[in-house]
């Protein structure tokens, strides 16, 4: 298998862009990646375009309105990691031999409020039975039951991604929050309030992704920046039996014991990259609502099972930590455009991973982890390294 | 009429319309042809009257996409004692007056009315005084 690298990444910043389209936001990030990889027209053999809520061909739409057709572009929904499953299957084509350089984005423009999901069937929306943001405080309330972990941890973890926020100019929500403002806002499904859960937006990114060495840039094109080595992007989908699964079944077992699909993708991308958590600088994960952050460190190995919280508290997790997680400002400061989001952490890391992370950077940072995980179930993890 | 059809008897006692898998012996619902859990395809419908013993809850505040009934509404998981975790809607709104452990018996209750002037039912848990059996 051939390894595979980042030649180019590029973003449109995420956040509220009125009458720019899915297509405007999606050519300006490929413009970006392609312009850093010094790949022009004819230089790439293959697109995938993450995007849940864009439309038919919307991958079709970005390249067509820059002049890049002709090779094959699919499109790729898999919820909240749909850009994970993009990057996986453009990874797994290049390292096979398939293509030496192909294009990935990940384009999303969607409404504001609760969002709207062809997922749940009408029944179950008309018994008030699709309503997300409950799942969501379910699992939270199952956290607390069973762990340390507090509504002031809640309230920590947004207060630690809205500061490191404020340092991305790609991110929607730039200014610094307290505890007593997010616990103050309103109470959407106790224990989640308002400020506790990402908003939904609009944005975009891209990146070029090559064989390593192969000589993909075109004739005269700058050495550009370093370049940093995709060591793994894993998808994987729900176990049955778990009550709570983002695949938001009706009805689980008592058992639980039931492997998460998060575990399940960083198990097999740990073991792809020749790393384990204790080897991560900088990790990107899912923080949809602030208990979602902590989950994560669980099911991502970067703490023991019940151990979020003194993670937490110990400030590991902060920019500054041992293991600085969402220097982004994650989710809860860039606002979550599905499609774009995977594609949104990658641009982060590499950017950590190259040294160019300015205000927020990581010091010293070479290996780096990408998490996203949601409706499917789909989680997908991705490490970086240099 | 029910939200659904197939989804539960009205009563009363009023029941769920469950799945059993005779290759794995567990329960699923909604009732489906194939066990999600074995893939077997030799599943006998089964009723599933409670009480059972709420895992955990919290409220809706904001109707949720599609939903035209009242809000504030409960929301949760209830164990039954047939090993299933059911999720569903609570009659008790406030979450502080629930307690993870107590509990909660099946119930029909209200949605809403619809455009045929209908009366559109779904179930429901309610807090109960009758303990669950053993599992
Ligand atoms: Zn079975």
């Amino acid at each position: 298998m051939r390894a595979v690298e980042v030649a180019g990444i590029g973003i449109h910043p995420f956040g509220r862009h009125g009458d720019r389209t899915v297509t405007d936001m999606g050519v300006t990030a490929v413009r970006g990646a392609l312009a850093e990889a010094g790949v022009g027209r004819g230089g790439f053999q293959a697109a995938f375009c993450g995007t849940a809520y864009g439309g038919v061909a919307t991958g079709h739409k970005v390249l067509g309105a820059l002049g890049m057709t002709g090779m094959p572009i699919v499109d790729v929904e898999a919820g909240c990691a749909s850009g994970s499953a993009a990057l996986m299957l453009a990874s797994s084509a290049i390292a096979a031999g398939q293509y030496d350089t192909v294009v990935v984005l990940g384009v999303e423009k969607m409404p504001k409020g609760i969002i709207r999901s062809s997922f749940f069937e009408p029944w179950q929306e008309e018994a008030g039975l699709a309503a997300t943001p409950a799942y969501f405080a379910l699992r939270a309330a199952r956290l607390m039951a069973t762990s340390g972990v507090t509504k002031d941890h809640l309230a920590a973890v947004v207060v630690k991604n809205r500061r490191q926020g404020v340092g991305n100019p790609d991110a929607m929500f730039r200014a610094e929050v307290t505890a007593e403002d997010v616990l103050g806002s309103r109470l959407v499904c106790e224990p989640l309030h308002l400020w506790m859960l990402c908003s939904p937006n609009e944005g975009a990114a891209a990146v070029v992704l090559r064989a390593a060495g192969s000589s993909g840039a075109r004739p005269g094109a700058g050495a550009g920046p370093a370049p940093v080595r995709l060591a793994a992007a894993v998808l994987r989908s729900h176990l049955p039996g778990a009550v709570l699964s983002e695949s938001t079944p009706l009805a689980g077992l008592v058992d639980d014991s039931v492997v998460p699909p998060t575990t399940l993708a960083a198990r097999v991308a740990y073991e792809m990259a020749g790393v384990g958590p204790e080897d991560l600088h900088v990790v990107e994960c899912q923080d949809t609502d602030a208990a979602r952050e902590l989950l994560s460190y669980e099911e991502l190995g970067l703490c023991a099972p019940g151990a979020a919280a003194d993670l937490l508290d110990s400030g590991a997790t902060s920019l500054g930590g041992r293991l600085p997680v969402n220097p982004s400002g994650g989710l809860l400061s860039k606002g979550e455009p599905l499609g774009a989001s995977a594609l949104g952490q990658v641009v982060e890391l590499v950017r950590q991973l190259r040294g160019e992370a300015g205000p927020r950077q990581v010091p010293g940072a070479r290996v780096a982890l990408s998490h996203t995980v949601g409706r499917g179930a789909n989680a997908g993890v991705v490490v970086l390294t240099r | 009429m029910p939200v659904r059809a197939g989804l539960f008897v009205e009563g009363p006692p009023p029941a769920l319309l469950a799945g059993h898998c005779r290759g794995c012996a567990n329960h699923h619902f909604p009732r489906q042809p194939v066990c999600p859990y074995c893939s077997a395809e030799t599943v006998d419908e089964v009723l599933l009257r409670g009480p059972g013993r709420l895992w955990v809850h919290t409220a809706v505040t904001a109707a949720p996409p599609g939903y035209e009934g009242e809000v504030p509404y409960g929301f949760g998981v209830v164990e039954l004692p047939e090993g299933l975790r059911v999720v569903g809607r609570l009659t008790e709104a406030e979450p502080a007056r629930l307690r993870p452990g107590q509990p909660m018996v099946l119930a029909v209750v209200p949605l809403h009315v619809d455009d045929e002037g209908r009366e559109v039912l779904t179930y429901a848990f309610a807090p109960g005084d009758t303990e669950p059996r053993d599992r």
